[in-house]
């Protein structure tokens, strides 16, 4: 099964070419859209059989490799195209090919009717081309393909409505901001396979040859430098300080790629990174602590601007940039199974929560339109009471936002608990950890309180539409639906998987089936911890249980407040912002962030560029060569009396030189 | 071998054979005129091929052709050409490239059809001997031929400021001929007289001050033409003021005259002088690098925009190139391929938007991809092979110079490089997002018309190349690589010979005691 792997990028790629050569001669939505769809739906069929293939192996043979062809190659320097399965890409072709293939079925129902619907799938297909192949490539180059791919179709997919200023602002901003990170991912390729092969002699970007190599690597030094410029590409990939600008700003695209790209697959694609090549992350301890610092910060940082937004698909943003914050958290402490766990959970109930408020948007937009109002569908303050209007909307999203709240039970519980937990009690970042622990567990309170009032202000409560429009709302046609019911079943199950040990105690001992799936991926890693790093303290089960109340308990007070605040008296949320007027506008403002980097890069670059142009080329270097040519002008004015005409005059002076030189060497 | 006798003299000369046929046609018959400018150059292109499959994969010279010429004096001069993997794909690229360029024109000009076609076959003509010719003095021949039909193209059919254009061109470049000439006869007589055969200068061993002083006179000339920091300044007139097909064979294939005779002339010949160098051309290409990227940011005219882009493009060219080593070199070598497909592409695409709005403002456009989304879609592709995005041509070249460089001494210079994939990004999609995205609210541009089936045809092969170079780059490197070996195992022979006094006088033996810069034991294949 394992030699069919390449089907599962082509069928995406096939996608791209029928539509994107003769989507335009198509016309027919169902066609287009269908094509589109059942070609993801082929790679997930492809990537379930590669799974149960690989589950039928013994873990320690867990491990294929297929290369294609030889792409480039150069002296030392090789890159195949190639493809590797392990327990990590397995997983990551299924919620790729999974995730995706609900939401381009999802797309068919929202997006009709649109203009250029064929332009729309053919760049999804293409992303999930580009995203299959950045976690199959079997080295770092192929996996750069995939990562500036979906980079490129991010930037597609957010210029979608092209002829929007703001779109076209957002999609440049995204790719810039990607390609600053871009720069730190090269730099890392560049240094490790200068230094392994200048001091071992192993020139390789392959994952495994590099894994085989990770012993010779030495502790710290050259590895946090090379780690650091991986983890400066995965901040720029994943949206976490100081690149996070621009996934707020994305939001100018299609819901569906929201929730496909802006959520459950490109934005993980640096956790993903750091979890393929833990093996070198684990030997960079100050990397890993940089990653565990930027990890909670932005957890925080991004949810607190989440609490003050007042469009819907604004706040979801935000959030999933506070979630993988809590992915990279978990990285950084060297849980790399519960941050990719938290990939995981993420994506079924980011997904769901994006295609919900995306439902939400298509029915308040229809609504809207019957009524001829101008008001904005996706603000919530104009929304509120749908849950009756729109029940499996109201369900699914409920659900979802429970589990992401990490309410017991529901999948982001057992991921967002496991990451606490290892923050508080990993043996790598010593009293550090306490703070990261509070940090991640304050966030998660910020978190469960922004996602409940944004399910308050939009489900709950008086609907504060126009009454022409609100006859108009009604529940999203069965492709919409569908989706919707299938992630949010997910959201909920999809946690189960995964079961922190000291519950799976209880339950008369349930193993921890998800990390004991990823262990030979992080094999390396766990040996290199065991052997090097001291473990200081011990903790119980007991302490265990107590953080994990904790955070329930600051959960269900985020949740409290909201529903204090906008169910029960929603007159304080103005009160309050008339109180604190500076830092509700700094809060609103993201903390005039934008403003900051525009001050800092933006103007200053252009303002050079503006003066080397206007000041450098034209005055200096140009000042210099007029004046040069006035000279010869005038040289050549008292040569005109001999001969007339430019080339004439060339021949001339070349001859003269020539003389001179020659006469110069025969005669000195 | 099955290599044709005499090729690469057809393939020079045809075009000269189709010069002067154009000659007997009437001044007015235009459409005769451009018929045979283009079916002259298709033939061309059609000869050249045999040179790609003949080829073997080896460092040797092919297609060598050896004729006495001119006997005056000590002066002995012989009409020597031939190829090697370095060579290979310049001269297929410039005859690649002048089909397009001509069908570019169709409608463009429409003064002085015959006399522009003359001009443009000619300097095909310049061109290919410049790449082919192992005479120094042959090669300084070549080149000037190739200049003085460039002058008139910008000159006689450019824009409004035409003549101060022209006449920058000229004087950038001329000054940069005469420094060379004055180094070539230099060096003719160090060697002591005979004939003006390259590879014999090869084998010389010259002290270094003569190196240094003969690589500064070859060196700018070259950088002039590159054009290297600070001596660009007459790219960006000359580009916007050039029609069509000057700009793109100006970016496309006249621009790699210099960095071509870097490789082929100034490293081989002065390798010492070379390595004394290294660090200021290092310098001065990612100074060039950066400069270019800021200054295209702010640039108001689409065509100056892709004229300081060159810029940029060409200082990576150089950066792997003095990177001295197997990718850097091939990396460089492949990003002068690239930059003439892409840059060449961009350029037709400013001349068909030129073409129906008579402007080259940014501020003009906005909004075009409704208009015109076949233009939408080949404009995107082009602008994402011109900033290197994996899958296109221009990653491969941009990423072996960038890895080649970093393997070398210049390490430094190459993280400086690396965050010119920022910038590019920066300033092409700021463009293609001012020109293409947005309202379509200027009422000019709600009548334009999307490419019509000529000008797709024109951009076809190019995208074709643009896909093709970027998934299978191999055959391209593979053909190259012994050529580039030799190369570097010459310079760092050398090199290495100078650093042992003793050694110094008795070549044979140093070559022998030179350790061999590239680990060989260390390929790949061998790791796995």
């Amino acid at each position: 099964m394992f030699e069919y792997v390449w089907l599962i990028p082509l069928f995406p790629l096939i996608g791209v070419v029928i539509n994107g050569l003769f989507g335009k001669s198509i016309k027919n939505e169902k066609i287009i859209g269908g094509i589109g769809s059942l070609m993801v739906f082929g790679s997930f069929l492809v990537a379930c059989s590669i799974l149960f293939r690989l589950l039928s192996l013994p873990s320690e043979e867990r491990l294929y490799e297929l290369n294609v062809f030889t792409w480039i190659q150069s002296g030392t320097f090789k890159a195949d195209i190639g493809f590797l399965i392990d327990p990590l890409s397995a997983l990551m072709i299924m919620v790729v090919t999974g995730v995706g293939f609900l939401i381009h079925l999802y797309s068919i129902g929202y997006m009709h009717g649109e203009e250029g619907f064929y332009r729309y799938f053919t760049y999804l297909n293409l992303f999930t081309f580009s995203m299959l192949l950045l976690v199959l490539g079997n080295n770092l180059l192929l996996m750069f393909v995939g990562w500036e791919g979906v980079g490129l179709c991010s930037y597609l997919l957010i210029g979608y409505y092209f002829h929007k200023k703001s779109a076209g602002d957002a999609g440049k901003k995204a790719f810039v901001m990607n390609r600053v990170g871009d720069f730190g991912f090269l730099l890392g390729v560049f240094t490790l396979f200068w230094f392994l092969g200048q001091n071992y002699n192993i020139w390789t970007i392959n994952f495994v040859e590099l894994s085989k190599a990770s012993h010779l690597l030495p502790v710290g030094g050259i590895v946090t430098i090379i780690t650091l410029c991986f983890f400066l590409g995965a901040t720029g990939k994943s949206a976490q300080i100081p690149l996070y600008t621009w996934l707020p700003d994305a939001m100018e695209g299609p819901t569906p790629v929201s929730a496909l790209i802006h959520a459950a697959t490109m934005v993980t694609a640096g956790v993903y990174m750091i979890g393929r090549m833990n093996f070198i992350f684990i030997k960079a301890p100050e990397t890993m602590l940089v990653i565990a610092c930027i990890g909670a910060a932005t957890a925080i940082f991004a949810a607190t601007i989440g609490t003050a937004q007042n469009d819907i698909k604004r706040v979801l943003a935000y959030s999933t940039v506070s979630q993988l914050g809590f992915m990279f958290l978990a990285m950084g402490v060297g849980a790399f199974a519960a941050g990719v766990f938290h990939l995981m959970t993420h994506a079924f109930f980011k997904a769901c929560l994006f295609l919900g408020s995306g439902s939400v948007i298509h029915s308040m937009h229809h609504a809207l339109h019957h009524a001829h109002s101008h008001d904005d569908p996706q603000d919530m303050r104009h929304m509120g009471g749908l849950k009756s209007k729109m029940p499996i909307t109201f369900i699914t999203f409920l659900v979802s936002t429970i589990a992401i709240a990490g309410i017991p039970g529901f999948s982001g519980f057992f991921s967002k608990d496991e990451i606490l937990w290892q923050a508080f009690a990993n043996p790598y970042h010593g009293s550090l950890n306490y703070v990261l622990w509070g940090i991640g567990a304050v966030a998660a309170g910020f978190t469960a309180f922004y996602m409940f009032r944004l399910v308050f202000m939009t489900f709950f409560g008086e609907c504060r539409i126009t009454p022409k429009a609100k006859d108009h709302l009604h529940e999203s046609p069965f492709v919409i639906t569908l989706p919707l019911m299938v992630l949010g079943f997910l959201a909920v199950v999809g946690g189960y998987v995964g079961i922190p040990k000291v519950i799976g105690e209880v339950f008369g001992g349930i193993p921890n089936l998800f990390e004991h799936y990823l262990e030979p991926v992080f094999r390396i890693s766990e040996e290199f911890a065991k052997e090097h790093v001291q473990v200081t303290a011990h903790h119980s089960a007991a302490l265990e249980w107590g953080l994990m109340g904790t955070s329930v308990l600051i959960a269900v007070v985020g949740i409290s407040i909201a529903y204090a605040l906008y169910i029960v008296s929603p007159s304080i949320p103005a009160k309050f912002t008339a109180a604190f007027p500076g830092l509700h506008r700094a809060v609103y403002n993201k903390w005039y962030i934008d403003e900051l980097y525009d001050l800092l890069f933006v103007n200053p670059c252009k303002a050079l560029g503006r003066f080397l142009w206007k000041g450098f080329d034209v005055v200096i270097v140009d000042g210099i060569v007029n004046g040069v040519a006035k000279v010869t002008m005038g040289f050549s004015g008292v040569l005109r009396h001999v001969q007339s005409g430019f080339v004439h005059n060339y021949a001339l002076t070349m001859a003269l030189g020539m003389v001179v030189i020659v006469g110069f060497y025969l005669f000195r | 071998m099955n290599q044709m006798p005499a090729l690469l003299s057809i393939i020079t000369f045809l075009p000269l054979l189709g010069a002067i046929l154009l000659l007997f046609v009437n001044k007015n018959s235009h459409a005769v005129a451009r018929g045979i400018a283009l079916g002259v150059s298709l033939i061309v292109f059609l000869v050249s091929i045999p040179l790609i499959t003949g080829f073997q994969n080896n460092a040797e010279f092919q297609f060598v052709e050896l004729v006495p010429w001119i006997t005056a004096g000590p002066f002995q001069m012989n009409y020597h050409v031939g190829i090697d993997g370095i060579s290979l794909w310049l001269v297929i690229l410039t005859t690649f490239i002048m089909p397009i360029a001509i069908l570019s024109t169709w409608t463009a000009v429409e003064e002085k059809v015959k006399e522009y076609m003359i001009c443009l076959l000619l300097l095909e003509v310049g061109m290919i001997g410049a790449f082919i010719a192992l005479d120094l003095f042959l090669f300084y021949i070549f080149w000037e031929v190739m200049l003085i039909p460039m002058y008139f193209i910008i000159g006689i059919w450019g824009g409004k400021n035409k003549l101060y254009a022209a006449m920058k061109f000229f004087i950038y470049t001329m000054v940069g001929s005469l420094l060379m000439l004055v180094a070539l006869i230099a060096l003719y007589f160090k060697a002591g007289g005979g004939d003006f055969n390259l590879l014999k200068f090869y084998q010389l061993s010259l002290d270094p001050g003569t190196q240094t002083w003969m690589f500064l006179a070859f060196a700018l000339a070259f950088a002039i033409k590159v054009p290297m920091f600070p001596l660009h300044t007459w790219l960006p007139d000359a580009h916007t003021e050039a029609p069509t097909a000057g700009s793109v064979i100006l970016a496309a294939v006249l621009l790699k005259m210099g960095t071509y005779g870097f490789v082929r002339f100034a490293m081989p010949l002065f390798p010492l002088a070379t390595a004394q160098f290294t660090p200021l051309i290092a310098t001065l290409s990612v100074i060039g690098i950066i400069y270019a990227a800021l200054v295209a940011m702010v640039q108001e005219d689409v065509k100056k925009l892709v004229a300081y882009s060159s810029v940029a493009h060409l200082g990576f060219v150089m950066l792997g190139v003095f990177a001295i080593n197997q990718q850097g070199i091939a990396g460089g070598m492949l990003q002068m391929l690239n930059h003439g497909v892409s840059t060449g592409a961009l350029f037709l695409i400013v001349g068909f938007i030129y073409e129906r709005r008579h402007t080259r403002l940014i501020t003009d456009f906005g909004g075009l991809s409704k208009q015109m989304p076949v233009f939408a879609t080949i404009f995107m592709i082009v602008t994402l092979s011109s900033i290197g995005l994996p899958g296109t041509n221009g990653f491969v070249g941009e990423f072996l110079v960038l890895i080649g460089s970093f393997e070398s001494s210049i390490r430094w210079y190459s993280v400086i490089a690396t965050s010119g994939v920022i910038l590019s990004a920066v300033y092409m999609l700021w463009m293609f997002q001012r020109v293409m995205f947005g309202e379509l609210s200027n009422p000019k541009n709600q009548v334009l018309k999307d490419l019509n089936a000529r000008e797709v045809a024109i951009m076809l092969p190019l995208l074709v190349l643009i896909f093709f170079m970027g998934v299978y780059p191999r055959p391209f490197i593979d053909k190259m690589t012994p050529s580039i070996e030799n190369l570097v195992q010459h310079v760092k022979t050398k090199q290495a010979a100078a650093n042992q006094p003793v050694a110094q006088s008795v070549p044979a033996q140093a070559v022998q005691a030179a350790p061999v810069p590239l680990p060989q034991a260390a390929t790949p294949a061998e790791v796995k």
